[in-house]
C-alpha cells in the first residue's frame, strides 16, 4: 500500500492488479454478507409463513386448544400477550419517559466530574448551594445511566428469577399478610401483573434510551425560544419539547414493546400458565402466552406430528403480531415527520 | 491603557438623570462581570440603556455583546457554570436579586434570536404561546392578540388567510419576524434582539430594519449586530464592546462621525475585526 504509481504522462492512469483485485475481493465481501442475511431472514420468514399460514385459521384464532394441545386454537395464547403487552405498557413507557426527560432535561450537561470540580473551586462564591446540588444531581444522573447500561445487559432469565423473588415473593406476599386472611394467596404467586411488571424491567432500557435519543434532536433554539417567552422548563417540556418529540419516543416505546412481547424467559416464573380452561379476567390471574404456548408446543406435546402445524401457526401469529407492532412504530414516524417538515 | 481607565470610571456618573434631560433610563448596568466557569467573558460593564431607544451592540466576533444581551434576561442562566457579579436592573429591579422571578423578568423582556426558531406549530400557535402559558384561555382575547402582535410584526397581511398552517413552511425572513411577532405577543417592555437579520437576505433584512425602527416607539430595544451599516441605520446609540470590556457608548452618529476612542475608530473603519 506503500508504493505510490509512478508519475505518468498521463494522470487517469489504470489501477495497477494488486490494488484492483483487492478493490473486488473487498466488495465481493461486503456483497456477500448482505445476501448471507438476507437470505437467513428469508429463509426463517418464509419457511414459517409457508407452513404457518396454512395453520392459521378462524378456528385456530378463535378457539382454545383441545385434546392434550394437539388440536383446537390459540386463543387464549393470544389475549393473554394483548393483555400483558397492555400492562406491561401501562407500566414501563410512562416510568421510561419520565427517567429519560429527568436523564436528559434536568440533570447538569457538564456531567459529573465538572459539576463537581466546578462545586470544589466555588469555595466563598456566591451560589455555592446551587452549585453543591447541581454536583449531586449529576451524581445521581451518572448512577441512574449506570444502572440503565447494566439493565440492558442483564440476560432475561434473570429479569424472571428477580421478579419471582422481588414482585411474587416480596411484594406479593407482603400484600397479602397485610390485606388477605392468614394463608390466603392472592397476590404472591405469579400473574398477569407481576409478569407485566418484570417484562417491563427488561424493557425499560430500551425505552429510556430511545426516548433520550428522541429529546437529543429537539433543537436547543426551541427550548431557549419557550423559556425567553417566560415559560417555566415544565412548561417548556409539555408544550414543545415532548410535542416534538413525542414521534421519536412513541417509536422507540413500540420497538422496546414489540421486543418485550416475545420474550418468554421473564415470564416463565412470574405468571404465565401451561394451559387455563378460562381466560384471564383480572391482573392478578395467571395466562397463556403465545412464545411461552411455542415452547410448550415443542417440547411437553404427546404426539409430535399432531402438534406441528400448531407450532408454526403459532410461531406465524406470533411473528405477524411482533410485525405489525414494528410496523405502527415506523408508520407513526414517518406520519409526524411528515407534517412538519424541518 | 485608555480602555482601562474608561471602563473603571466611577459608577456615579449617571444616577437618576432628571427627566427633562432626556428620556428615563430603562436598562441600568453597574460593574457588571460575566464568568464562564473560570474564565472571565465580560469585565466591569457599565452603561445606561433609554427608554423607547434603540441601542445597538458592536463588536468584533467573542466581544461579549451576546453574553451580555443575554445576561438582561437571564438566558444565560441555562448555561453550565455561568456565573455573574455586579448589577443590571430593568426599570429599577435588580434582575439578579434572589427574590427575582426569571419567569416573569423574561416576560418582561423579549427576546428574539439570531436564527428564526418558531415552534413546529401553526401560526397562530406560535404567537399565541406566551399568552397560553400565561394562562389566557379566552378565544377573543387569544385573537385579537396575535392578530395585534402580527400586525406590528408586518406579518399580518401575508399570514392573515393561512394563520393555521405550520410556520415551518414560511420563508426565512417571514419566520423571523413570526418570532418578533411572538415576543410581542406577551406584551414585553424591552425587546433584545440578537443579530435578529444576520441570516436573512436584504429585503427580509431591510423589512426587519424597519420594523425595529417602528417598534422603538413602543418598546426599549436592544440589538446586536456585526453589520456596522445596519446599527447606523437603526439605532439611536452605539455601544462598542471588544474582549469583554465596553469601549464605547455613544449617541450613534458621534460613534460614527467622531469615535472619542482610539479604537472604536479603528474598528468602525475597518482597520481590524
Amino acid at each position: 500500500m506503500t508504493a505510490m504509481p509512478a508519475p505518468s504522462p498521463s494522470r487517469v492512469a489504470v489501477l495497477k492488479g494488486g490494488r484492483r483485485l483487492g478493490d473486488t475481493i473487498g466488495i465481493a465481501l461486503l456483497g456477500l454478507s448482505v445476501v448471507l442475511i438476507v437470505l437467513i431472514l428469508v429463509v426463517i420468514v418464509g419457511n414459517i409463513a409457508f407452513h404457518g399460514a396454512a395453520a392459521v385459521t378462524w378456528e385456530f384464532i378463535t378457539q382454545a386448544p383441545r385434546e392434550g394441545l394437539t388440536a383446537g386454537g390459540i386463543m387464549p395464547a393470544i389475549v393473554g400477550t394483548a393483555a400483558l403487552v397492555i400492562l406491561m405498557s401501562v407500566v414501563a413507557v410512562p416510568l421510561g419517559v419520565a427517567t429519560a426527560i429527568y436523564l436528559h432535561e434536568y440533570t447538569p450537561a457538564e456531567g459529573l466530574s465538572l459539576a463537581w470540580r466546578r462545586f470544589v473551586v466555588s469555595k466563598g462564591q456566591a451560589g455555592r448551594r446551587r452549585l453543591f446540588f447541581r454536583a449531586l444531581s449529576a451524581l445521581l444522573a451518572s448512577i441512574t445511566r449506570t444502572a440503565v447500561a447494566n439493565l440492558a445487559g442483564v440476560p432475561s432469565i434473570v429479569f424472571g428469577l428477580f421478579g419471582l423473588g422481588f414482585f411474587i415473593q416480596f411484594v406479593g406476599r407482603g400484600i397479602d399478610r397485610m390485606t388477605g386472611a392468614p394463608g390466603q394467596v392472592l397476590w404472591g404467586q405469579g400473574s398477569l401483573l407481576w409478569a407485566a411488571c418484570t417484562l417491563a424491567l427488561l424493557t425499560l432500557p430500551t425505552v429510556i434510551v430511545a426516548t433520550e435519543e428522541a429529546l437529543r434532536t429537539v433543537p436547543q433554539d426551541l427550548r431557549e425560544a419557550s423559556l425567553a417567552l417566560g415559560a417555566t422548563q415544565w412548561e417548556t417540556i409539555r408544550r414543545v419539547v415532548l410535542p416534538s418529540s413525542v414521534s421519536g419516543i412513541m417509536t422507540g416505546g413500540i420497538l422496546g414493546i414489540s421486543r418485550g412481547a416475545g420474550e418468554v424467559a421473564p415470564i416463565l416464573f412470574t405468571g404465565a400458565a401451561y394451559y387455563l380452561p378460562y381466560l384471564p379476567h383480572d391482573v392478578t390471574d395467571q395466562f397463556m402466552h403465545l412464545g411461552y404456548h411455542v415452547l410448550i408446543l415443542s417440547t411437553q406435546s404427546p404426539d409430535v406430528e399432531a402438534t406441528k402445524p400448531l407450532l408454526y401457526g403459532t410461531v406465524f401469529v406470533l411473528l405477524a403480531l411482533t410485525f405489525l407492532l414494528n410496523l405502527t412504530g415506523v408508520i407513526i414516524r414517518s406520519r409526524t415527520r411528515s407534517r412538519h417538515p424541518r | 491603557m485608555t480602555t482601562m481607565e474608561f471602563v473603571s470610571a466611577p459608577p456615579q456618573r449617571a444616577a437618576a438623570l432628571p427627566e427633562a434631560l432626556g428620556p428615563a433610563t430603562k436598562i441600568e448596568v453597574r460593574d457588571f462581570n460575566f464568568y464562564y466557569g473560570e474564565a472571565k467573558v465580560l469585565h466591569g460593564i457599565e452603561l445606561d440603556i433609554p427608554e423607547h431607544q434603540v441601542t445597538a451592540l458592536i463588536g468584533p466576533s467573542g466581544c461579549g455583546k451576546s453574553t451580555f444581551l443575554r445576561s438582561i434576561n437571564r438566558m444565560n442562566d441555562i448555561i453550565p457554570g455561568a456565573r455573574v457579579e455586579g448589577r443590571i436592573a430593568v426599570g429599577g429591579q435588580d434582575v439578579y436579586a434572589p427574590n427575582v422571578d426569571v419567569v416573569s423578568l423574561r416576560r418582561r423582556v423579549g427576546m428574539v434570536f439570531q436564527k428564526s426558531n418558531p415552534f413546529p406549530k401553526s401560526i397562530y400557535e406560535n404567537v399565541a404561546y406566551g399568552l397560553r402559558i400565561g394562562g389566557v384561555r379566552d378565544k377573543e382575547v387569544l385573537d385579537e392578540t396575535v392578530q395585534k402582535s402580527l400586525q406590528r410584526a408586518a406579518l399580518w397581511t401575508e399570514v392573515k388567510d393561512r394563520l393555521n398552517a405550520s410556520a415551518l413552511a414560511l420563508s426565512g425572513g417571514q419566520q423571523q419576524r413570526l418570532c418578533i411577532a411572538r415576543a410581542l405577543a406577551v406584551d414585553p417592555e424591552v425587546l433584545l434582539m440578537d443579530e435578529p437579520a444576520s441570516a436573512l437576505d436584504p429585503i427580509a433584512t431591510q423589512k426587519i430594519e424597519e420594523l425595529v425602527y417602528e417598534l422603538k416607539e413602543t418598546y426599549t430595544i436592544v440589538i446586536v449586530t456585526h453589520n456596522m451599516q445596519q446599527a447606523a441605520r437603526v439605532s439611536d446609540r452605539t455601544a462598542f464592546f471588544m474582549l469583554g470590556k465596553l469601549v464605547e457608548l455613544d449617541e450613534t452618529r458621534t460613534i460614527f462621525m467622531n469615535p472619542k476612542q482610539k479604537l472604536t475608530e479603528d474598528y468602525i473603519t475597518g482597520r481590524f475585526g
